[in-house]
């Protein structure tokens, strides 16, 4: 019955491998917690069921300033003139200027630009004779407000600034032809872009409160003492607390994507095992962000309200709400700095323009060094006494 | 080992505060290899704060030691495999199976069969049958014992157990401390915080803390011989009365009733056989000169104490 009627059996203890074996230990221990907690499983499957209902529309305002390329074969006069009246709606702003179209497909596929401006060779010659040439203004629609009130302007702008270029007295009709293309979202719906959107959202939402509440759960149970008391080091129990979530992470995105091709038609332009594997990347930064939180707060509910600190800013300033190139400079610089704005992109990219990892290295290095950035501080900032 | 001499926890001038107000107070203290410490104290003594710097959980502001012969500020970490834990509040997983429990603990001390040994440490605590039942839903005595097991499960050279019995019935409690016997036979070091008099008198080697500072130490015996405490227990009628007047009188350091009789002691046994004197020729009251018992050494240690540093 007691330690008394038996000998202790002596044990063998393993030196080697120590990280991997206590990370595994750790994250056994969490998968087991999380399972037993009824009330955050159905959290993990009903919060993007129920979000991705009520996101079914999105609220928009009239951007400005949207980043636009230019793809000049011919430099003229006129063609001056049509870029700087294109200007100066102050819908458009030309970032670049190239000469060839691969470039020109490279920058809106990568999101650098949502307006490419395209004007052919033999473009004022042709206006002059009257041959009504197209002027070629192809749109990324994946962000349809932004891109729809750009497209409905440029008719009359365009007129209206050529006359005291051109002609004398207003001409009976274009002198040129407008052929607007809105590119990966031809019939400008919002879900399109909703959909990809809301996977960001999401996923920032469940990964941050899920790693936010551990430590400080823990501590507030107790069970902190007896875990520091034992031989395993603050990597360790980061990497044990981060790995369970990463495949709950997984799986919510799944859901949404899956709910998204299936019920709003969105569709998955661009490889999958891209998707999954920037995704996964995306997933744990936000854990690793969360997990920071956690080693610096005092109690859930600090916790709680740090988690929402953070999160607002990530809805509003990521280009999620509210088109990222309409937001003032300082709001941008804001926006870089938060995960789902990246994620935004490359998820929208993959999904709706079919862009490959080529189109999305700087948002990908972007939210690696957000990552290891949070890594970083919650591995300095986990107490390892309780001093 | 690298520590030949036998001494499994050496440490000197131990000082530890919390908000300035000081927990732990130049605490100098040796526990020999093999031995059971009991580490006595009032609530909020500091006995909790001393374990905690003990097992590297807590950094002293000052003083230095070594446990199991590592230095307790540099080797936390080699102090934490060798030492078994086991805190005052039930600190394992409540939504934890005691199996998961014991795993758990196994997989991170690198144990080579982490699910056999949890199945023969089962087996050990006789917690057969409840090994899926939650670690939440034990009783207090089971609770106990399975933290107990949770500790000694990677083979610790020492044990620190702060207040293991605290609620826990006689019977397990008895239990509890046949095992720490049978542990410390096999050669473990326990260092045992406890409120029970009883359990201090099972200690091979008591300390007494109050109010951060390590006020007497040694076996049961030495303790009570050092105390140099005179006391007389009296038994006869009115006692209560007895006990209101003698209080406070020259020599008399402390006044304290058991059950139908009476404990009458002090340091100075001229002033106390002067004050009594008056009483002792009363008829209807027996006086005998007795040995104090460990409770009596400290409760005027306590009584003293208090007055020295509160």
């Amino acid at each position: 019955m007691s330690v008394v009627d038996l000998p202790a059996p002596a044990r063998e203890i393993r030196e080697r491998f120590g990280f991997l074996r206590r990370s595994y230990a750790m994250l056994i221990k969490e998968f087991i917690q999380l399972r037993r907690d009824r009330v955050s499983f159905a959290m993990i499957v009903m919060l993007p069921v129920m979000q991705l209902m009520l996101f079914g529309y999105a609220i928009n305002t009239t951007p400005h300033h949207l980043p636009s390329a230019v793809l000049l074969q011919e430099d003229s006069d006129l063609t001056r003139s049509i870029l700087k009246a294109l200007e100066n709606t102050a819908y458009f702003r030309f970032l670049y200027e190239v000469h060839d179209v691969d470039d020109f497909d490279n920058l809106l596929k990568s999101g650098k630009v949502l307006f490419g401006v395209e004007i052919p060779r033999g473009f004022e010659r042709a206006v002059r004779r009257g041959d009504r040439p197209a002027l070629l203004v192809a749109a990324d629609a994946t962000d349809p407000v932004a891109a729809s009130a750009a497209l409905g302007s440029l008719g009359m702008v365009v007129q209206t600034a050529l006359k005291h270029d051109l002609f004398i007295g207003d001409p009976p009709e274009m002198p040129f032809e407008i052929r607007a293309h809105a590119r990966y979202n031809p019939a400008a719906a919002s879900s399109l872009n909703i959909v990809p959107g809301l996977v960001g959202t999401i996923l920032t939402m469940t990964m941050l409160i899920f790693t936010a509440l551990s430590v400080t759960r823990e501590v507030e149970r107790g069970t902190m003492e007896s875990l520091l008391s034992m031989p395993i080091k603050p990597v360790e129990v980061m990497f044990g607390k981060i790995v369970p979530y990463v495949l709950v992470g997984f799986v919510q995105a799944f859901l949404i994507i899956g709910i998204g091709v299936g019920l709003f038609g969105v569709p998955v332009l661009g490889n999958l095992v891209l998707l999954a594997l920037l995704s996964t990347l995306f997933i744990t930064t936000n854990l690793s962000i969360g997990y920071t939180i956690s080693t610096v707060v005092q109690n859930q509910l600090q916790a709680m309200q740090m988690s929402m600190m953070f999160f607002l800013p990530s809805i509003l300033l990521s280009g999620f709400m509210f088109p990222f190139a309409g937001m003032p400079t300082w709001a941008q610089y804001v926006g870089e700095c938060l995960p789902l704005t990246h994620y935004l992109r490359i998820v929208r990219a993959i999904m709706l323009k079919g862009a490959t990892m080529q189109n999305l290295r700087f948002d990908t290095l972007a939210l690696t060094a957000l990552m290891l950035l949070a890594m970083t501080i919650a591995v300095t900032r986990f107490r390892r006494t309780l001093d | 080992m690298s520590n030949g001499n036998g001494i499994a926890i050496d440490v000197k001038g131990l000082t530890k505060s919390f908000g300035g107000r000081e927990v732990v107070h130049d605490l100098s203290m040796q526990v020999k290899r093999g031995s059971i410490y009991g580490f006595l104290g009032p609530n909020g003594s500091g006995k909790t704060t001393t374990i905690r710097i003990i097992c590297g959980l807590l950094t002293p502001d000052s003083g230095e030691g070594t446990c199991l012969g590592y230095d307790i500020r540099r080797d936390a970490e080699k102090i934490k495999r060798q030492v078994g834990y086991m805190t005052q509040r039930f600190s394992l997983y409540q939504d934890l199976s005691v199996r998961e429990n014991l795993e758990f603990v196994a997989r991170l001390y690198g144990l080579a069969d982490a699910r056999g040994a949890a199945r023969d440490m089962i087996t050990r605590l006789g917690l057969s049958g409840r090994e899926e039942q939650l670690a939440g839903e034990l009783s207090g005595g089971w609770k106990q014992r399975l933290a107990l097991g949770a500790c000694t499960l990677p083979n610790p050279q020492l044990l620190l157990l702060d207040e293991p019995t605290a609620g826990v019935d006689p019977k397990a409690r008895r239990d509890f401390w046949n095992e720490i016997h049978a542990l410390a036979a096999d050669g473990l070091t326990v260092l045992v915080s406890t409120h029970y008099m009883d359990e201090a008198e099972r200690c091979h080697e008591i300390a007494y803390i109050a109010y951060g500072h390590l006020l007497t130490h040694g076996t049961v015996e030495e303790v009570i011989a050092k105390s140099a405490l005179t006391t007389y227990t009296v038994t006869g009628e009115d006692l209560n009365g007895l006990g209101a007047a003698l209080t406070g009188k020259p020599g008399v350091d402390m006044v304290a009733p058991f059950g139908t009789s009476l404990h009458v002691s002090g340091r100075d046994v001229a002033a106390l056989e002067d004050s009594i004197a008056p009483w002792r020729k009363k008829g209807g009251l027996h006086w005998q000169k007795s040995q104090p018992s460990l409770e009596d050494v400290f409760i005027e240690l306590m009584g003293r104490s208090k007055d020295n540093f509160q």
